[in-house]
């Protein structure tokens, strides 16, 4: 995890909530990760929850379908289900780019 | 598979709603550890239902519950069963009850690539673990629908969250909303196919009634009509008709109608405790009045009354009553009579019933009074004010309470004839009917029937006065039935004619007084004629004997001088 210097750049808090090591959390992991280098470099931050490990995070979260990410920061609060395979989507989603 | 024996199909477990009358629907309650669906259409009671069922197992039958709700927060769900006396938070506290609300925003949520609802899942095994849930309620899972855009997905998963659910052994309550031309908008009767519920609201001439059916229950007999339920302060009851069986205990005790004359017609000693009476007449015949009268009469032997009055208000009946010289103020105060007046039509019949139901188990009077049934009509069809009625009156009886109906009977229609069709309900039916005559109208009270007493079949002229009713013997006699004026002008001329025949009679009896002591006289004088002869007789008899004596001793003395003899004196000699 990397953080770059400057007040011009929010923090991004990323939270991807999974049970246990599924493929498709493992291949939302991997995607997040990818999408994040590549247009987040150092200033992202990644908090991997398992809900096997701490169901009781399901409900604080309101987490229904695995995996979802959670954009915790910047506000608003923004939730993305599925594995992220579709990059272009997972922008849109994460408010990167501008829906077409 | 193996088939199972009908016996052990019988046995389906079950875990009881502690819902008033569900269970005896359905035979138990909901099949235990199998989902059961509840559906319906908007506000027609599927949450309140379903919580009632989590509540009831959690506080009545040792079964924690987890509620799942997609639409309402656990606060709102809070506030809503407390308004049916439900604390849900104490339940929270005692984990007893686990509670997760899963907010599904559709505008929140984007899609990207593949998914599951293992997170759903996660909850509500945690929500199940952590009470040791024994029950569950969904409410509604069809949210998911709406947030989710992948169809076939959410069907695969609901089918691998109900095998879950059974797996867990929980008894499952999903509800659904009901839709076009199925049970289900989604279909969800697709997937929890062992026991089905309908719950539906009707308007019938702008009253609302609540109305709940058993469409299915797999592996088990229960009812299947539909019937009338209600929500209020106590939560939901539903009233099967056939749930009440014919077995309430009866009682010997007779109480008093509050007019002797009407105990006297009923076997001297007035109704039996327990029984229904119904009174039927036209408008204005004395129906309230007799109900007055036993009301009073019961108060003022310190029982309780309650007096349902669906056509005065409290303060005109006490008004017109006290007219008739029964004064019930003194015992209302006492709050040994609860007057209570609603319009027929301010609710439906269920609402009716469960209130008199609510009056009844709370006041616990020794009887009830309704005055009129024939208004209750108004807020129901004759059919389902009939089956009110039998509710009412074997809800009554099970409780040994008195019930004391009146009916009016529109003028026209058949005397034996409740228009609310009861009468073969009714123990004990009297009769008040107008009896009209050389231009006024009587009343004449009869007894149509009174079970199990030997009753009277006299017809009694029903006087109003202002002491209250008094029965007389109508005039039965050659110019036929009399009542009123006519009866008192008849009694008045039979006593003129009975006055004069008293008089002959007298003046008869004088008359062969005196013959008789002239005959006496008469008698008297003959005797003593006969007594005079008969003494003449013996003067007669008596001097003709002296007279033979002299006259032989006349003869002796001339014989003797003469110195003649005679054979006697020859022979003597």
């Amino acid at each position: 995890m990397s953080t770059v210097e400057g007040a011009d750049t929010p923090k991004w808090n990323l939270r991807l909530y999974t049970a246990g090591q599924s493929p498709k959390s493992l291949a939302a992991l991997a995607n997040l990760k990818r999408v994040c280098e590549e247009h987040l470099a150092g200033r992202y931050s990644i908090e991997v929850v398992d809900l096997l490990k701490n169901p009781r995070l399901a409900k604080d979260d309101q987490i229904v379908a695995i995996p979802t990410l959670v954009r915790k920061l910047p506000q608003p609060l923004r939730r993305i289900v599925g594995d992220l395979s579709d990059t272009e989507r997972t922008l849109v989603g994460l408010q990167l780019k501008e829906r077409k | 598979m193996k088939m199972e024996r009908p016996a052990e199909a019988r046995a389906l477990p079950k875990a009881p709603t502690g819902i008033q009358g569900l269970d005896e629907i359905t035979g138990g309650g909901l099949p235990k550890g199998r989902p059961t669906l509840v559906c319906g259409g908007p506000g027609c009671g599927k949450t309140l239902l379903a919580a009632e069922f989590l509540i009831r197992g959690a506080t009545q039958f040792d079964e924690p519950g987890a509620l799942i709700s997609f639409e309402e927060t656990s606060e709102e769900l809070a506030q809503n069963v407390r308004s049916l006396g439900f604390d849900m938070d104490a339940l929270i506290e005692q984990k007893k009850l686990a509670v997760d609300y899963v907010r599904i925003e559709p505008t929140e949520i984007e899609e990207v690539g593949e998914y599951d609802l293992e997170g759903l899942m996660v909850r509500i095994a945690h929500a199940i673990d952590s009470v040791g849930a024994k029950r569950i309620v969904l409410d509604t899972i069809e949210a998911l629908f709406g947030g989710f855009t992948n169809q076939a997905l959410l069907r695969s998963e609901l089918r691998r969250l109900f095998r879950f659910l059974k797996d867990k052994g929980v008894t499952a309550v999903i509800t659904g909303e009901r839709g076009d031309g199925s049970l289900t908008r989604q279909g969800l009767e697709e997937y929890v196919s062992d026991c089905v519920i309908l719950l539906d609201h009707r308007v019938t001439e702008q009253v609302s009634t609540r109305r709940l059916r058993v469409v299915k229950y797999r592996g088990s007999t229960h009812g299947t009509n539909e019937y009338p339920f209600l929500i209020d302060e106590r939560g939901i009851s539903v009233l099967p008709v056939t749930g009440v069986a014919l077995d309430h205990a009866v009682s010997n005790e007779r109480v008093s109608s509050g007019v002797p004359r009407l105990d006297a017609m009923l076997g001297g000693k007035g109704y039996y405790r327990g029984s229904s009476v119904l009174v039927s007449g036209t408008a204005g015949t004395g129906k309230t009045s007799l109900a007055a009268h036993f009301a009073h009469e019961t108060a003022k032997n310190g029982e309780r009354v309650l007096y349902l009055a669906f056509e005065e208000s409290p303060k005109q009946l006490l008004r017109n009553m006290r007219s008739i010289g029964i004064d019930l103020d003194p015992y209302v105060k006492k709050d040994l009579i609860r007057l209570d007046a609603s319009r027929p039509t301010l609710f439906g019949l269920e609402m009716h019933l469960v209130r008199i139901h609510k009056l009844v188990s709370e006041f616990k009077p020794a009887l009830v009074i309704v005055d009129p049934i024939s208004n209750l009509v108004a807020s129901g069809t004759e059919l389902e004010t009939q089956s009110m009625l039998l509710r009412l009156v074997d809800f009554l009886k099970a409780q040994q309470v008195t019930a004391f109906f009146t009916n009016l009977t529109s003028g026209g229609s058949a005397w034996e004839k409740t228009d609310v069709g009861i009468s073969s309900l009714i123990d004990t039916w009297l009769l008040l009917r107008d009896i009209e005559s050389a231009g006024e109208r009587n009343r004449g009270l009869y007894v149509l029937k009174s079970r199990g007493m030997k009753h009277s079949n006299q017809i009694r002229e029903f006087i109003i006065t202002a002491e209250g009713i008094q029965l007389e013997d109508v005039y039965v006699g050659p110019e036929g039935v009399l009542t009123g004026s006519m009866r008192a002008a008849q009694e008045a001329r039979e006593a003129a004619a009975a006055q004069e025949r008293r008089q002959a009679s007298a003046r008869r009896q004088r008359e062969l007084e005196r013959k008789r002591a002239a005959l006496e006289a008469q008698i008297a004088a003959l005797q003593a004629e006969f007594a005079t002869t008969k003494e003449e007789a013996k003067v007669l008899a008596e001097q003709e004997k002296e007279h033979e004596a002299g006259v032989a001793a006349q003869r002796a003395a001339t014989a003797k001088r003469r110195g003649a003899d005679n054979e006697k004196g020859i022979r003597n000699k």
